[in-house]
């Protein structure tokens, strides 16, 4: 055991990886999710459609398949699109933006529904009540529609951040040198695989706890002055 | 594209899809019963009952499926004495441990929902029928857990297809499902996409029939209630 000690801040630094990676994925689905909403509530149909497709095709793919069809399809369906354009030459797409882009992508499917969902709670009355007022639209949205909606999309942003936390996991099969690849490397190296798994589990649980004590926080902050929610 | 390629190895992928659908029906059932006892020992009152559960759902619901697999097939065969013990011919299997990975996961996801539903049962109902004489056994089987059950309806619906993604990770530790399938195919013949959409298509059957299913589940069980 006294030779593994050294590998404990190896594997540890991995948790930098998986904390770009994770926050990477969740603003990008949150671009994702908003377009795809904001899609799901326009007037053309085939908008509308390609959304609701979206949402239901994602919903039956299993993560780490969609991550393998990126990492290795994505970098050919590019290279052979700027052959048949010509705009680009050969480009080399690396594991961290295929794993980013394609946690991104998975859930920005759960966020479109997320972010439907609270928009469809603020009541319609208050559209007309901001229009009678003179409010331009911007200022609708801006003072009148993002403080309910950001309260009502918080519980689901949430759920979303522990899950993606814990789907970046799966960018250690395609070669993303986060805590899961480190500590597999670690276990291998010194065959004491258990401690290197536990330890790397323990960090994930570590994130866990935090994130949620960060949420509570600003639930609770947010619901300050609110009479009822 | 060389679809050619997956109709010619049709039967890898038979294999895969009947592998992922027997694992998915042993684990979501095994972890369903499992978490009902769970949920009933979760929600008692005395804490040395409510404080372990608590903690090894908090635990299994906190790290990465990815990890606890690992640790099932690598990490404990790390220890002599488990090396050594009966259980050794089958954690040494890789089907064994990514079922019992998935069990062990899924009934920490399960154990909350139901224990949720279990909670939300009106007080009111469980002392009309205690009032009609029923015992407190009888109360649970015939009253609160079959309401607690059909409530739990699309909750559950949404963990089958939770575990049928969880499913995917047994290709992680050589066992070939239908991810293991198409992955087969990218390392033999290098195809980039065709396996890995051939396996994507696959999955999306399964949940549009499992998404089928419990909307006729929920339309024979729930919509009563309301």
């Amino acid at each position: 055991m006294n030779d593994a000690w050294p590998y404990v801040p190896y594997v540890l630094a991995g948790a930098k990886l998986t904390i770009i990676l994770s926050v990477a994925s969740l603003i990008l689905s949150c671009i994702f999710g908003f377009f795809s909403a904001a899609a799901r509530f326009s007037n053309v149909y085939i908008l509308q459609r390609v959304s609701q497709v979206y949402v239901s095709v994602i919903r039956g793919i299993p993560e780490l398949v969609l991550m393998l069809l990126v990492f290795f399809g994505g970098q050919m369906l590019l290279n052979d699109l700027g052959e048949l354009t010509g705009l680009w030459d050969y480009v080399d797409v690396d594991a961290l933006s295929s794993a980013i882009f394609s946690i991104g992508f998975i859930f920005g499917a759960y966020m479109s529904e997320a972010f439907r969902g609270a928009y469809l709670t603020i009541p319609r009355g208050q559209l007309d009540a901001a229009k009678s007022l003179g409010l331009r639209p911007i200022a609708y949205l801006w003072l009148i529609v993002w403080p309910q909606f950001f309260i009502h999309v918080l519980p689901a942003l949430r759920n979303n951040w522990l899950v993606i936390l814990k789907t970046t996991a799966f960018a250690s099969i395609v070669g993303v040198h986060d805590l899961v690849w480190r500590a597999k490397g670690a276990a291998s190296a010194t065959h004491n695989p258990f401690y290197f798994l536990v330890l790397a589990a323990l960090v994930y649980l570590f994130f866990t706890i935090l994130s949620e004590r960060f949420f509570s926080y600003i639930q609770g902050r947010m619901k300050r002055g609110w009479i009822s929610i | 594209m060389h679809y050619e390629l997956i109709f010619k190895h049709w039967q890898l992928f038979l294999d895969g899809y009947k592998v992922t659908v027997a694992l998915l029906f042993v684990v979501f059932s095994v972890s369903m019963v499992l978490a009902i006892i769970l949920a009933i020992f979760r929600s008692s009152d005395r804490s040395a009952l409510r404080h372990p559960i608590r903690g090894y759902t908090y635990f299994m619901r906190g790290t990465p499926l990815l990890l606890q697999v690992y640790i099932i097939y690598y990490g404990l065969g790390q220890f002599e004495s488990i090396r050594t013990s009966i259980f050794w011919p089958l954690l040494s299997e890789a089907w064994f441990c990514i079922a019992l990975g998935l069990i062990l996961n899924n009934t920490a996801y399960l154990t909350e929902i139901i224990q949720g539903a279990l909670r939300e049962v009106p007080k009111a109902i469980i002392e009309g029928a205690k009032s009609l004489g029923l015992s407190s056994t009888k109360v649970f089987l015939y009253v609160v857990c079959p309401l607690a059950l059909r409530r739990s309806i699309p909750a559950l619906s949404n963990e089958f297809i939770f575990v049928m993604h969880s499913t995917a990770v047994a290709s992680t530790i050589t066992v070939v499902d239908i991810l293991g399938a198409g992955r087969k195919l990218n390392a033999s013949y290098y195809l980039a996409y065709e396996g890995f959409i051939t396996a994507a298509v696959l999955y999306v059957s399964i949940a549009f029939s499992a998404s089928y299913c419990f909307r006729a589940l929920e339309k024979r069980y729930l919509d009563p209630l309301s």
